[in-house]
């Protein structure tokens, strides 16, 4: 069977599904790679907003494109280095969809002025913001409805991936200007003239240094093990006692299989305790609202062929994934502070 | 013949179409935002992961902790899920997985909205190399994939 007259209907029919397929594309990628961070409509959260009409005016699409492929190493937001560069395009025509803003476009003259001097008024102006050395606001957007200093977290300046991004041009540009509808205040607030700036410029970008990709990988094994000379039973209970001398609140102990078979039926061997010091945790989420990768704290006793041992995840491994210096250094102490729960325990 | 022909040449449009729609994946982390509130978007999880073949094992609830320690907070809750044989055979066979399990999927509200995040499993093939876990690796996260996507999705 052959129905010439139907082709022209498929044919239409495909342009027609593949037509918002195209349109989507950006949106699509937008929602699966941005919107955590940036909200749907470029609103801001965990990331700053995208969709100001005060940034898109300062952002040139190269300085989007490059941000998107290099992130902001350290400070939460990824690299994207598995999107193609249409696909980054995609993404930036999306971006640009929320409003109407002419497109910079800044060229690269360099800005050389006095770091110096720069450095005395980034002091003086902007350092109560954006950190000593331009390191950046502590903690992100979301704080989970708590009361906080400004809605927007300061950007770090000294971020390898920013200054690989903004020209001179676009930095003196956000230096005169501000950015209208969030924190970040224009030049004349602090009286600062044309040399000011240009100061500025150059004590920002003294900063950077040829850029390493991504973060160094430390070589961290996965999990933390601890052989223990205890009984089963015996090492549950110095897990507890160590724990709580450690601050922290038991929360309950349980079976690995708990939940899923019936009470009777769980295991005797394999117990997890779990503890919690929540005034840590309040803190944490202030620093990563992701933080509920590492919770609640457990470690899980276990025994099997005779030998008893006490293990918990390696908190500085799984650190890495989440691209967030603040973050690293409280894993840091939460694996020192599990590494003395599981010694003690186990000594 | 061609009524076939159209069919598959249409299945490959659509599936050409929902392609970028399986990249939810952020470095090592899958993440999604939903625009559903958090009952809402709850309710789509821990149906998504019992349709995805999984036990439901336990609901922590964080916010209810920190609130009754004097910290405030929004939803936080942490949902833990696996299979009651993967779970015993993967703890027999690989006790430097257990750390690891079962699975688990943050979710906590924004606002309006709903936050979810977890771990891509697939980070695991490199923190264990034994490639029979490999398989494994690769369908949890398939399967997260998918029960992420589906809270994501809006109506
Ligand atoms: C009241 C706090 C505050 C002060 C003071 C402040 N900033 Fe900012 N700045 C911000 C915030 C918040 C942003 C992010 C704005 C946004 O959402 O786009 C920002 C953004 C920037 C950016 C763009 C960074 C990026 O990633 O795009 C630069 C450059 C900058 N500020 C430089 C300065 C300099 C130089 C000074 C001192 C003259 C200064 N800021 C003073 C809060 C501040
Ligand atoms: C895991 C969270 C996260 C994700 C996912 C994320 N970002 Fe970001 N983004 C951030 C944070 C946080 C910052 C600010 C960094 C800082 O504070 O130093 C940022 C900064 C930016 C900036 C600089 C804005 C400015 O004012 O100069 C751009 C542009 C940007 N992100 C675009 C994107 C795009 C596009 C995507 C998706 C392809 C994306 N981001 C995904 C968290 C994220």
């Amino acid at each position: 069977m052959f129905y010439p007259h139907r082709k022209p209907a498929l044919f239409l029919l495909l342009f027609l599904t593949s037509l918002p397929c195209l349109a989507d594309k950006g949106e699509q990628l937008y929602t699966d790679n941005c919107a955590i961070c940036h909200g749907h409509e470029g609103t801001g959260g965990v990331g700053i907003p995208l969709g100001l009409e005060s940034f898109l005016e300062q952002a040139s699409d190269e300085y989007l494109r490059r941000t998107i492929r290099v992130g902001r190493p350290g400070r939460i937001m990824p690299t994207f280095y598995r999107l193609a560069d249409h696909e980054i395009d995609a993404i930036i025509s999306h971006i640009r969809s929320w409003k109407k803003t002419a497109i910079p476009k800044w060229d690269n003259t360099r800005i050389n002025a006095e770091a110096s001097t720069g450095k005395q008024l980034f002091e003086k102006h902007c350092v109560s913001c954006h950190g000593e050395n331009g390191r950046g606001g502590k903690g992100t957007g979301m704080m989970f409805s708590r009361p906080r200093d400004l809605p927007i977290t300061p950007p770090a300046l000294n971020n390898q991936g920013f200054l690989n991004s903004a020209s001179d041009q676009m930095l003196k540009n956000i230096i005169t200007h501000g950015r209208k509808e969030t924190p970040m205040p224009a030049a004349s607030e602090f009286n600062l003239n044309e040399t000011d700036i240009n100061n500025l410029v150059s004590y920002i970008r003294s900063f950077q240094k040829t850029m390493v990709s991504g973060r160094p990988m430390l070589e961290e094994p996965p999990v933390m093990v601890y052989t223990s000379p205890y009984s089963f039973s015996e090492t549950i209970e110095n897990i507890k006692r160590a724990a709580v001398g450690m601050n922290f609140r038991l929360i309950r102990d349980q079976a690995l299989d708990y939940g899923f078979v019936p009470e009777e039926q769980e295991s005797k061997t394999h117990t997890m305790v779990y503890f919690c010091n929540f005034n840590f945790l309040y803190q944490a989420l202030a620093v990563d609202p992701r933080v509920g990768m590492f919770l609640p704290c457990r470690i899980t006793v276990i025994e099997q062929n005779g030998q008893v041992q006490a293990m918990s995840i390696n908190p500085k491994r799984l650190s890495q994934l989440f691209n967030n210096n603040e973050l690293d250094e409280a894993c840091d102490k939460m694996h020192d502070t599990y590494s003395t729960i599981l010694e003690e325990a186990t000594l | 013949m061609m009524m076939r022909r159209q069919t598959g040449l249409l299945a490959l449009l659509l599936l050409v179409c929902w392609l970028p729609a399986q990249a939810i994946i952020t470095g090592e982390l899958i993440m999604v935002r939903s625009d559903k509130t958090f009952p809402e978007a709850m309710l789509i999880l821990q149906d998504a992961i019992k349709t995805q073949g999984y036990t439901l094992s336990r609901v922590q609830r964080v916010d209810i902790g920190l609130t009754m320690s004097g910290y405030p907070t929004d939803k936080y809750r942490i949902v833990f899920f696996g299979k009651t044989e993967q779970i015993h055979e993967l703890t027999k066979k690989h006790p430097e997985l257990i750390p690891y399990l079962p699975l688990k999927i943050a979710i906590f509200a924004e606002a309006d909205e709903t936050l979810l995040v977890t771990s891509d499993p697939a980070i695991f093939m490199d923190l264990y190399p034994d490639p029979r876990l490999h398989e494994v690796f690769h369908q949890w996260h398939e399967d997260i994939v998918n029960i992420m996507k589906k809270v994501q999705i809006p109506d």
